[in-house]
Formats: C-alpha cells, structure tokens, sequence
C-alpha cells in the first residue's frame, strides 16, 4: 500500500508541474512562486525542528559506549568510541555524520540450517559483516551532497574553483558530451538499491510506511528527470541560469522556450525541499542532536546537571531506624538513637 | 546431549504475519510475561491507581481518564527528554537495528525488532502530536490510543531489556532503552507494572534491598558467608556494619549476598578487603546496589538510588565502592550524580593500598570493585595462586549495561586472566559493545516469564555454546547480579554443563591469604585436586590459553 | 542540559550553507550572456540561418560538434546533411568559425557564464579574428 501511495503521489506531482505549465502556462508560478516557498520553507523549517527538539533538554549524560571507557592510566581507552572529552565527541560524530560509523558495524544474524526461515534446537546462529546498507546509504549521501554542489554553477556567476575543480572530479572519465557525471550513475544506483531492498527483505518490508518509499521515489524522479534533460530532452542551460540567477539575485526572470521537462525538475526538487522538514529526513539535523551520540562519557568525572531535577520524597535513614531498632541493637548493628 | 532438551526445542518461525503489525493483535502468550504487580507494592511507594488486576483478564481496570493520563504523561516527557522527542522523529526505518535484538533473534516475533518496538509507540505519538498523523492516519503511520495499545505496550515493554544493542547498529544511537523507559513509565501511571519489579521496588524501598531483608537478616546472611569462610580457609574474618567513620562504604548488589552463585561472589569480596585490610564498612540501610526503580520511572529510580549517598554522608566515609552489578553500574555511571550529587561531602577515590586516584569517577566518588581489583594486581599486592583455578575453563560475558553504558572491558579481563590460567572468548560479535543480553535485565528475571527469557537468552547462549564445544569452556564469568541470578536456569537449558561466576569469585579463589590454611576446595566445596585431574589438563592447553 | 549555544552555532552555520547563493549573489549585476553574431560574414549572408535552428543549436550544439568530430576522424565522412536536406561540410574551421569567427563575442559569452569549459581548441587553433 505504501509503494502504491507513493508511487501515485510522485505522478501526480509530475503530472501537476506538466499540466500547470504546459496548458495553464504558469511558468512564474512553477519557475519563480514555488522555488521561493520551498527554500523558505526549507530554511525555516528546519530551524524550526532543531529549535523544538533543543527546547526539551537532555537530563542524563546518556551516550552509547562502544568501546574501553577511560580508566586506570595503563588501560588502553578507545577515544573515539568511548569520548570523555570534547575532542573525543567531535572525532566520534565526524565518523558517524560523514562516514556512517554505527551502519558499518551493520551484521547480518544467519541461522546455519536447511531452512533459513525457521531455527531449530541444534541451529547455530552465524553472525557475519554485512556492507550493503552501509555501502548504498554512503555512497548515495554523498553523491546527493556533490550533486547539490555542482548545481551551485546555477547559481554562482563566477563559479568558485572549489566547484569546478569538483564538477571536473565527477566528470572525470570524458564519457560523451556533455560529459558523464559518476554521480549520476551512482545515485540512480544507489536509491534504486535503497528501493528494492526495501521491498524484497521482509524485517524492512514489514516496517516501511509510505513516508519511506515516497522521499525514495521522488529523489529518483528528480535523479531520472535530470539525467533526461541533461542526456537526452536537452534544454538550454543558460536559460536555466538566466531563471536561476534571477532567483537568487530576488530579479526574477523568466525565459522564454525553456523545456517542460524542466519545470518538473525543479517541481520535484522544491517539493523535496518542502517536504524535508517535515518528515523523516530531517535525520539530516537530527543525527547530530542524538544524546547517545554526542555526549562525553564523562558522568563520573564531571558533574552532569539535569535542569528539571526535583526534589523526591525518600524514606530516610531516621524512618528506616525507627521501624528496625530493637532489631537492629539485638544484631550489633550500630544505631543512633540509643 | 542432555535427553530432558527433546521437549525444549526452539523452533523459531522468522516468516512474517501476512497482516501489518497495526492489525495483528496481540496476543499473550504463556511464558512470556510477567504477573500484573500488586496493589500493596503500588501503595507501598505512591505509585497511581494500585488495583488489584491481572494481565490474563479482558479487563484491566483502566482509570476512566486513562486515555488522558497516557496522553500528558507523553506531552510531559516530550517536553523533559529530548532523546524521546527526536527518537520518535528521527528514526528512517532503515531496518539496520532489527535483527540485532536477542528477543527478535530468540522469538523472530516481528514487534520485538527494535524499530517496530518504538514504533509501538511512535504510531501514537503521530497519531496525536504530529499534524501528517493527525491528518493522514494510518498512512502516515498513526494509529488511535486504545485499550488493546495498552496492552501491546505493556507486553512488549516487559519483553525489552533495555540492553542498547539495537544503539550501537542505529545510525542515528537510536536507543530503543531509552523508548522502552517513557514506555514504562507511561503504563505505571496506569498502575500498570510487574509483580516481579514493583515488589523489589516497594522491598527496597523500606527495607533497603531488593529482597526485602531487614538488617538483621542481612547481617546474618552475611555472617553465614564468614561461616563459610572459616571453614574454607581457618580465617575468621569480622567485617562491620552501618560503621561510622570508616574510609570506604561497599555498595554490592543485595543478590550477591543472598542466592547462589552471587554468594560467592560476595564471599570473594569479603576475602578480598580482609586481606587488604581495608577501612571499609557494609551499610544495612543502602543495602542494595541494584535499582529496580529505574525499571520503572526516573523518579523512583532516583528514590531508591537516594539512599547511597545519604548513608555515605551519615557514616562520614571518604568514597564509595561498589561491587559486580550491571544496570547498578549504568545508574552510577549516567545518572547518580546527576539525580543526587553533588557528593561534595566525599573526597575523590583513592585506593589505600596503592596510592592510585581514581581520575574517573572523581565526581561520582565510586569506583567500580573490577577497576580497584586491576589496580592492586596491576601494583603486585595480591598473592595469587591461578592453579587454584584450574579447573575452570572461563569466558566472559559482557553485560549489557557496564558495556554500552560505561565501557568497562579490559579491567575484568586483565583481572581474570591474572587468576586464571585457561580464559576464552566469545565469538567478537557477541562480546564487548556487541554483546548479547542474558535475556533477563531489566526485571525481567522472574520465573512465570521462563519461556521468554530461555528464549531471549539463546543468542548469549548459542555463543557459549560455541567455545564450550571448540574449548571446553565450563564457566561463565560476569560482573553483573543479575547475570549470576539468570544465568544458570539459561545454561542448564541451552549449555548444560557451563557454571555460572562472578568475577571477584575466581579472585577468592586463586587469592592467597595471610594464615590460610591449605585449601583443599574452591570457594563451591568442590575438591581442587579431584577438578583438576578431571578435567584433564594437557601441555597443549596450556600452549592455547589465552 | 540544553546545549543552547551549540545548536544555535549549527543553526547559523546551516543557514549561511543554504542561504550561500542568495549571499554570494548580493549587490552583483548579473548581465545575461549575450553572444554577438555580427560578424562579417554573416552580415553579408542574405538568409541568416545556421546549419540548423537556432534553438536546436543552443541545446544540443556541443552533441553535434561531437558527432562531428567522430564521423570526420574516425569514419572519415566529410558531408553532413541537416534535417532539410541540405549539405554541409564537416569541418569547425571552415563552416563553423567561417561566420561565427569571434570566439570571444560568441563562443565564450556562454561558455563562461556556464563554467562550461570546451576541449576544440585542445587540436584546433583559435580563429585570429
């Protein structure tokens, strides 16, 4: 039910854009209008996540030890997987934001009998590396990442070096004209991946909502629509910077004959950028608010403060030697009241 | 293979429900949960709406204002936690944490993989506090709050550990503990517990252990332990109790002092500070390490965790130290100083004998029993005989809460491996951060809730197994009060054949103390010269070891 | 603890990330690019077309010359026929820079605008013009 939900609302979507410029002629309104609300919506939106998640604190010092915590001087501590200090936390968070430290663990739990499905008595359960998730998830966060950075020549009229020297990295093998970018291949792999193992392994099958299968299909509808109007249904692409640079220079421009095709491109990318905020893609802020990840296990050392800390009753010691003392004299045990 | 196994075989279907998990009711089977806790156990510590009521019956006596009561009491921690607000946000279900749960592993039910644990609860929290659920329902992953959300939660958060494995695999420290913890406290406000929890709550709250043993009997169940001692080794050892004045207060789990084979653990500790000759004394008051309180709300954990420093502050000690014990130790470690610190009354560790500081806890002022053993060993104060110990072929279990919620490894390690001479390890999955849970944390432990248990303990088990097979492996070392309680009905059943120890029992035993007499017996009475012929020592297993 | 400061540092530092382009374009007059076709020779051509439509040319220009420059080189083929049937001779020196001979007007109006390097000039010589 979720992939045919999603799959209709990427069409809709598409057929939207197509019909609202192709019959009702709104290009100001798909090429100007809706770009400036996704951005903004973008912007604020997730300002507007992080400040709600940052107004609930983080009573307990909470993180996940992964490894040798910070002990007698001659115990080897593992500093990155087990920070107790500032330094240590950076280091742990930059492996998890930019290389996926905690998928790369990912195992795969395989019971060793005829049957997979079932375990019997005498199985014996194999735990073996398993890359796959871990390698897709990679690979297609960061070719998004270069993909959004090359499109910064949209928007940059004297493209900085950095970009170019990028956009020359990615198009590196020469392949036809205008050349072949490894990204794109790599990003229709990827949530293509993504994709199928998401319908064929059953624990992930059996837990997908529509708000998992949609933002994969509309990152592939932008991917595929790209490729297209880069490849085959080729526009002009200094009528796309005239709009472009209009845009972000608040001189909106729109010129005229410019393809349909990229219309729904850039529908597409706005309602991404739209529906970003709002749903399970803002792990891209949330991955760095996680208390597990990104607190010092340094609770025993420093003082943690929790803000709403309150006061609780407890049965102190004077009720407990109230309740017990003759016992507690016939025992030998000390009392305070004679 | 042991015959009486034929009735016990596991056969574990990992196929999917053909309906989703929001339309397959939950259904309670045998074995699985616990009894509903009891209304004088409720009363007992404040707790709302004690009832008399059973999870069996159709009706659970809700508060008529259930429904409200559930619904603020997840505004509240929304506003409280910020890990149960982004945990409910955040989560992609990209699936990495749902094999990694030895419940999933051991019952392959669907809603005991992690993510659709929380999801349990994160279809609620759409349903009322997000507008995509407010608006799309189910589509969106929402559902309505009812009586049958109820039940589901409290089935399944009794059948969560909170043992942060799922946290290490999820990309984003997802930690379904933290979920199963609102969780639980969300059902306590409907007086919704276990017996097994709130009776240990309510014990030690009064009483000061888990138990529920007055000082008394806690003093005499020790003093049956120097009895023991005595016999063992011609030394009488005479330890003091709610002493003011001395250096050092030992925290141990109340456990350890009172069931098989926590006794020997505790006997080890005995023999240990008497050969020392340390300043220390046993408190009757804080008599419990454990905290059973924080398997149940914050408040009641940091109620019962109260009385530590309280009683460290009474008898005037320097510092605290604790004993084996695992979710003691997560409560140490991540939430005791921030509950009930500052412990400025205490001065940072420093241990007697050798003169090391204690860097690490100079906050908390209470250091772990294994790092204070490393040290001496480390320092060379300790006469230790391995021989004595060569009857057992030992690994280590990580437990769940001193791996993942504080990175104890290499100090138990370096301390066996002083004390004995053969030490095996796991497979690495299964050990260190990776670790299997022994499928009983969290109070879980109860009898009536076997089936789950032997079930969720398999994959701790399955790796025991295995170095029992390729090694021989007779013992299964641990710090923790808990594994030591669970442990042995989960290898009788799964590894029979494999004992179950604490670690600073081994020390006792290879420790060589000042007037002993020849010890013809380990700490179990049983023979150490009969054991060691037994078990057939050979020149290339001494090559092998370690 | 609520860690205020060091979201807010995040939150400024993601603002001026997305916001880049917006800053990076403040108070720049961005000139359309606008590629002079004056040249001589087309001035005195009577019908001025290129060998294909103008926006044909626009998009799909770089694809063309690349066909081109496999058919001459590696199939040795010297005539290309446009969609209305009239021939031309393969060759950038001869039909292309022959009218459009100000490279800087022309070609590099865009290509610059774009960032769009090109690799003719890697064999060809530069028209002096």
């Amino acid at each position: 039910m979720g992939i045919s939900f999603s799959l209709l609302a990427v069409t809709v979507l598409i057929l939207i854009a197509y019909s609202g410029v192709k019959f009702a002629g709104l290009h100001f309104f798909f090429g100007v209008v809706i770009p400036y609300i996704a951005i903004a919506t973008f912007v604020i939106g997730i300002i507007y996540r992080v400040v709600k998640w940052g107004l609930s604190p983080v009573p307990f010092c909470i993180p996940t030890t992964c490894g040798q915590q910070e002990s007698l001087p001659w115990i080897k501590q593992d500093k990155l997987e087990n920070p107790s200090n500032t330094l240590g936390v950076i280091g742990r968070m930059a492996l998890e934001v930019l290389f996926f430290r905690s998928l790369f663990r990912n195992l795969k739990f395989e019971v060793d009998v005829a049957n997979p499905t079932e375990m019997k008595d005498e199985s014996r359960v194999i735990y073996s590396s398993d890359k796959w998730l871990w390698l897709s998830g990679l690979i297609f966060h960061w070719s998004f990442l270069i993909i959004i950075v090359r499109h910064l020549r949209f928007f940059t009229e004297q493209v900085p070096s950095l970009m170019r020297l990028l956009e020359n990295l990615d198009g590196w093998f020469q392949i036809g004209l205008p050349h072949f970018y490894v990204t794109n291949l790599v990003v229709l792999l990827s949530v293509t991946y993504l994709f199928i193992r998401r319908v064929i392994i059953p624990q992930v099958r059996y837990i997908s909502l529509a708000a998992d299968y949609f933002p994969l299909l509309l990152i592939l509808g932008i991917a595929v629509t790209g490729i297209l109007m880069r490849y085959f249904s080729r526009v002009d692409i200094v009528d796309v910077k005239i709009l472009t640079i209009g845009l972000v220079s608040f001189r909106p421009v729109i010129p005229e004959g410019l393809g349909i095709i990229f219309y729904i491109h850039l529908f597409l990318v706005c309602t991404l950028f739209i529906y970003f905020p709002f749903s399970k893609l803002v792990h891209m802020a949330g991955v760095f608010m996680s208390p597990t990840r990104n607190l010092a296990n340094n609770s025993r050392m420093q003082r943690y403060v929790n803000p709403w800390n309150y006061d609780v009753k407890i049965h102190t010691y004077s009720e407990y030697e109230e309740e017990f003392r003759g016992k507690m004299k016939k025992a030998g045990i000390p009392v305070e009241k004679g | 293979m042991d015959t009486k196994r034929a009735d016990k075989t596991l056969n574990i279907d990992y196929r999917f429900p053909k309906t989703g998990w929001m339309d397959t009711p939950v259904e309670f089977k045998q074995g699985m949960f616990c009894h509903g806790s009891k209304p004088k156990d409720l009363e007992a510590v404040g707790f709302p709406n004690p009832r008399e009521w059973s999870s069996k019956d159709k009706d659970w006596k809700l508060p008529a204002n259930w429904k409200e009561i559930v619904l603020n009491g997840m505004k509240e921690r929304l506003d409280k936690y910020r890990s149960f607000k982004l945990f409910m946000d955040i989560c992609v279900r990209c699936g990495a944490c749902a094999d990694k749960c030895h419940f999933y592993i051991g019952t392959g039910d669907p809603k005991n993989m992690p993510v659709l644990r929380a999801e349990l609860l994160r279809s609620v929290y759409r349903r009322y506090f997000t507008l995509s659920g407010k608006l799309f329902g189910k589509t969106a992953g929402a559902r309505e709050l009812t009586e049958d959300v109820i039940k589901e939660w409290w089935y399944y958060f009794y059948q969560c550990t909170e043992c942060r494995r799922c946290s290490v695999f999820c990309p984003y420290g997802i930690d379904t503990a933290e979920i199963t913890m609102i969780g639980r406290e969300l059902l306590n406000l409907l007086g919704l517990n276990t017996n097994w929890i709130a009776g240990p709550v309510a014990n030690c709250y009064k009483r000061g252990n888990h138990l529920g043993l007055e000082p008394h009997t806690y003093k005499s169940q020790i003093e049956f332990l120097l009895d023991e001692i005595d016999t063992l080794t011609g030394i009488k050892i005479e330890p003091t109790f709610n002493r003011k004045g001395a250096e050092i207060i030992f925290i141990a789990p109340s456990g350890d002092v009172f069931a098989d084979p926590g006794t020997y653990t505790a006997m080890g500790y005995l023999m240990l500070f008497h050969e020392l000759g340390l300043d220390y004394t046993w408190s009757t008051y804080a008599s419990e390490g454990g905290n059973f309180g924080f398997f149940t709300s914050n408040e009641m954990g940091k109620r019962l965790n109260a009385k530590i420093y309280a009683e460290a502050k009474r008898l005037g000690v320097k510092w605290i130290l604790g004993g084996e014990c695992g979710h003691m130790w997560r409560v140490i470690n991540q939430y005791m100083d921030t509950w009930n610190g500052p412990a400025d009354f205490l001065e940072e560790p420093l241990s007697p004998i050798t003169g090391t500081k204690f860097k690490n806890s100079k906050t908390t002022k209470f250091v772990h029993i294994a790092e204070f053993t490393a040290d001496l060993i480390r320092h060379n104060k300790l006469k230790l005989d391995k021989n004595r110990n060569d009857n057992l072929k030992v690994t280590f279990h990580d437990s769940c809460n001193t791996s993942r919620g504080m990175g104890i490894f290499e100090e138990p390690r370096y301390i066996i491996k002083n004390v004995c001479n053969y030490f095996y390890e796991m497979p690495e999955d299964t050990t260190r951060e990776k670790t299997f849970c022994c499928g009983s944390g969290s109070g879980l432990n109860a009898t009536e809730n076997m089936e789950i248990r032997m079930q969720g303990g398999f994959p701790r088990a399955n790796a025991v197994k295995y170095v029992r097979e390729k090694n021989g492996v007779n013992m299964l070392a641990n710090i923790c009060a808990i594994d030591r309680a669970a442990f042995p009905a989960l290898m009788d059943y799964w590894v029979p054949g494999v004992g179950v120890t604490g670690v600073h029992e081994l020390v006792a035993n290879a420790l060589v103390m000042n007037g002993e007499k020849e010890r013809t017996t380990n700490l179990r009475s049983e023979s150490l010269k009969l054991a060691t012929e037994s078990t057939e020592v050979t020149e290339k297993d001494k090559k092998q070891r370690h | 603890m609520y860690n205020g400061s060091k979201i807010i540092v995040g939150l400024i530092v993601f603002a001026g990330i997305v916001t880049f382009p917006f800053i990076y374009n403040l108070g720049k007059v961005n000139a359309k690019p606008e590629p002079k076709i004056d040249t001589p020779v087309i001035q005195q051509l009577k019908e001025k077309n290129c060998i294909e439509s103008k926006e044909f040319m626009k998009a799909n220009h770089m694809q063309l010359l690349n066909k081109w420059r496999d058919m001459v080189v590696r199939n040795g083929k010297r005539v290309y026929v446009n969609s209305k049937g009239e021939k031309y001779e393969i060759s950038l020196q001869n039909t292309c820079l022959k009218c459009h001979s100000n490279k800087k007007e022309f070609c590099d109006e865009c290509h610059n605008y774009m960032s769009v390097k090109t690799h003719c000039w890697n064999c060809h010589l530069e028209s002096k013009g």
